[in-house]
């Protein structure tokens, strides 16, 4: 179980949040990219072995967004929360 | 090789069991192979032994970082089946179940297989049409799907006294899927071994590969682990999880994420289930094994992950959705809980093919994938040895992702 550091109502259970996926980098404009870049930004994600920068949203709380790091080897929070509010 | 039969049994019997030879050998590692497959899973063993058997390749070294079979071949829970969604899909996995089934007998291992059949218990209207639906595209490509009324589902599993009209999701009826089936994993992967010893393959445990190597000319040079530098002109990639760690230290990036499934079983009770039971409304399946255990799965955690164990809230959320239907089992104790880190890629299908690297391909996306091993091997050799993609895994190619024709697979997993 991991404690998810809300800004808003502190530290809360998992459970109470849903997973937004890995932060990906900012979309393309698709008119000014390749086709190659495009399906890049599509389909590939992060896939760290150790820290990946993810969202997570405290919908059964305040529901906020936030972004944190979290190991993927332990599930150790190491960084953030940022952004929420 | 030495054969197993109830003679051999006998006469080492008579020996107090003194004499049976080791099933394979460790040999010196060389310096130089025809084909370095990384992973000695299933994935990687059943290719090593197709390109052996069906292609006259022996000159192979399978490299394993830990020792064999204990990857997610250890770790799964052996449901074996062909009930998947798309016309890509189903054919593949029809001869691996029929693959399987054959395996006790071209191996000469008792693999332990039970064709004791699936059934998915039905409480949402969307998932019967859902199921309905692979139904018909199931009948087309050989495979079976039939639907039961809920008496009938109830007398076939007695246990699963939940889901009555007072229920949330009251259960609407059934589906089976008769060519599902449990065996032994260690037996595949000990069996495999075993065949690849003794067509001239070699195993190496303890033998994590560190990075990959490519030429000056740009192809695959081979691998370099702790124990030296091996050259081999074709390197197979067949580590399940680790895939895109591997992949990377050449600069090539797939549309693969990994993440952590996990599964439990219980002490051992009566003989109380004899079908796999599957709960795609609820969220759970569970089996009982031939010891007695019931062995029980769920969900995948959603983020990625690379740990080995099954997380709290994963537990709870499995364990609360079989209490719905299986009441009785609250009185069951737990005696272990484990987990896997498995690749998915982007479509939830497996990816198969030569790589931008010259002479380097991949096995991967293998999300339920311990019943695709003996096709998935079968298909890899293939490629490896012909450079022409096997009319099964055609479909399944790196290249689908630059045209964005995925093969979006929704019977990939089967709790959801
Ligand atoms: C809890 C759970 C339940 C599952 N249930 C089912 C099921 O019911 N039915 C089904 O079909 N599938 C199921 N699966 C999926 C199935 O286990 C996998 O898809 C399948 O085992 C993957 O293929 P493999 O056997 O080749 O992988 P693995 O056995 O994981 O083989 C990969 C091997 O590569 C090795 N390796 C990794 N990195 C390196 C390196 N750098 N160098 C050398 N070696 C390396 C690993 O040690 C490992 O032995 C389940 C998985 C889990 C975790
Ligand atoms: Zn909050």
């Amino acid at each position: 179980m991991m404690l998810i550091p809300c800004p808003f109502c502190g530290p809360r259970t998992e459970s109470e949040f849903t997973y937004g996926g890995p932060v990906r980098p900012p979309r393309p404009d698709p008119a000014r990219t390749t086709d190659a870049e495009w399906v890049a930004w599509l389909t590939e994600v992060p896939n760290p072995l150790g820290p990946v920068e993810e969202r997570w949203c405290h919908l059964r709380g305040c529901g906020s967004w936030l972004t944190l790091w979290r190991d993927t080897r332990t599930h150790a929070i190491v960084g953030g929360p940022q952004d929420a509010g | 090789m030495q054969r197993y039969s109830l003679l051999s049994l006998l006469r080492h019997g008579l020996n107090r069991h003194t004499t049976w030879a080791p099933a394979w050998r460790s040999l010196p590692l060389r310096e130089r192979y025809e084909v370095i497959v990384i992973g000695a899973g299933g994935h990687g063993l059943a290719t090593a032994y197709y390109l052996a058997k069906e292609h006259g390749i022996t000159d192979i070294a399978v490299l394993e970082s830990g020792w064999l079979g204990g990857g997610n071949i250890a770790r799964n829970t052996v449901t074996i089946r062909s009930n998947y969604m798309r016309d890509a899909s189903i054919p593949f996995y029809v001869k691996s179940v029929t693959l399987y089934e054959q395996m006790t007998r071209e191996l000469n291992f008792n693999t332990m297989h039970s064709r004791r059949g699936m059934i998915d218990v039905i409480q949402t209207w969307g998932m019967m049409r859902d199921r309905r639906r692979r139904q018909h595209i199931m009948d087309l490509h050989g495979s079976t799907y039939e639907q039961i009324t809920t008496a009938e589902l109830r007398r076939r599993i007695p246990a699963l006294t939940g889901g009555g009209a007072e229920a949330r999701l009251p259960i609407l009826g059934g589906f089976v899927h008769p060519e599902a089936a449990v065996n032994r994993h260690d037996a595949v992967a000990w069996a495999y071994a075993r065949a690849i010893n003794a067509m001239g393959g070699e195993i190496h445990q303890q033998t994590p590969v560190t990075q990959l190597m490519r030429g000056p000319d740009g192809r695959i040079a081979g691998v370099v682990t702790p124990r030296g530098v091996i050259r081999a002109p074709k390197v197979a990639v067949a580590v399940s999880g680790h895939t895109t760690t591997l992949t990377e230290t050449v600069g090539l990036k797939l549309p693969l994420r990994t993440m952590n499934l996990t599964a439990f079983v219980s002490e051992p009770v009566q003989p109380l289930i004899d079908v796999i039971v599957n709960c795609p409304d609820a969220g759970f399946y569970l089996s009982q094994s031939d010891k007695g255990e019931l062995v029980i799965g769920g969900a995948p955690d959603p983020g990625q992950s690379f740990r080995r164990d099954i997380k709290q809230t994963v537990f709870e959320d499995t364990v609360s959705a079989m209490l719905s239907l299986f009441p009785a089992f609250k009185g069951l104790k737990m005696l272990r809980q484990w987990g896997g880190h498995l690749d998915i890629a982007h479509d939830a299908s497996p990816i198969q093919d030569e790589t931008d690297v010259p002479g380097l391909f991949v096995t991967a996306g293998w999300w339920g994938g311990y019943k695709a091993i003996p096709a998935g091997g079968l298909t890899l050799a293939h490629l490896v040895a012909t450079g022409r993609p096997h009319p099964l895994m055609a479909p399944f190619s790196i290249k689908r992702f630059r045209h964005l024709d995925y093969v979006m697979e929704s019977g990939t997993t089967t709790a959801r």
